[in-house]
């Protein structure tokens, strides 16, 4: 289901060796090989780190030759970075508001007389 | 990952369901620890854009609890749940649930740090049980369109 799907990205894009493999990505399609070169780690463990990232949906091989390059969905990456954008834009507003509210509020050190019951 | 601006820094733990929200403010520990535990001021500003928002209680104390509805074109959510520890300027610790999946909870740490000069820095912080549930919040804070974004991405991976 979809929601799956967005799980699937989000979890795919947690891990930092990940990340930067999809910022590389972004530039230009690359090898397994070209991919693996910055890391200390073994071509398979990159290609395990490729298979999450294509499970995702985030990167696609193509089957030509046997340079197999790794190109990035940018469509789907950017999708999802629509939506924490526009989550990160929902707190932002409701933060601006709150930002008024402590403006209007009397600039006083101390705390406000207690309210009936036992509020505070 | 971390989406920041010069505003509001949103990250998402790669570790555990978490996500959390850091943002500062021009006043001081104690102003912005009010505005959070006083009804009327809460009501003021918490909830989405364009939303009424209805407080039926919110008993910010150690012990207390809260329940508020949101409305908007006849549509009412409501949401409840317990103040687990509030000290003064400090810390907030509560539990939220949205009725609408009642057995759903979400553990909030709200921390207020003094930042000197009148400043403050909030750190809300919020867990919930699994990394899809996690994410649908994080995706279902934007209603509008949402919808439509799981579509796209539908179709997107259905190429």
């Amino acid at each position: 289901m979809a929601a799956d799907a967005l799980s699937r990205v989000f979890s795919a894009l947690a891990d930092p060796t990940r990340r930067d493999m999809v910022a590389r990505l972004a530039v230009a399609d690359a090898t397994v090989n070209e991919l693996a070169e910055p890391y200390d780690v073994t071509l398979q463990a990159v290609s395990k780190h490729l298979k999450v990232l294509e499970d995702a949906g985030l990167v696609t091989r193509t089957r030509e030759a046997q340079r197999r390059p790794v190109h990035l969905e940018a469509e789907v990456f950017d999708l999802m970075t629509k939506w924490i954008e526009r989550y990160r834009r929902e707190a932002e507003d409701r933060y601006r508001r709150l930002d008024d509210v402590l403006r209007a509020m009397p600039d006083d050190d101390h705390p406000t007389p207690p309210q009936t019951g036992a509020n505070r | 990952m971390t989406i920041s601006t010069h505003e509001v820094e949103i990250t998402l733990d790669p570790k555990v369901p978490l996500v959390r929200i850091t943002r500062e403010f021009d006043a001081s520990p104690e102003k912005v620890f009010r505005a959070h535990t006083d009804p009327e001021l809460f009501s003021q500003w918490n909830g989405p854009n364009g939303m009424e928002m209805q407080v039926e209680r919110h008993d910010c104390h150690t012990g207390g609890g809260y329940r508020y509805g949101m409305s908007r074109d006849g549509e009412e959510y409501w949401f409840h749940g317990s103040f687990h520890e509030v000290r003064p300027a400090e810390l907030i610790v509560q539990t939220f649930t949205w009725e609408g999946q009642p057995d759903g909870v979400a553990l909030e740490k709200l921390h207020f740090e003094d930042l000197g000069d009148g400043r403050t820095r909030l750190t809300g912080t919020s867990l919930v049980d699994s990394f899809e549930d996690r994410d649908a919040f994080v995706a279902s804070g934007m209603e509008v369109g949402i919808r439509e974004g799981y579509e796209r991405l539908d179709e997107l991976l259905a190429r």
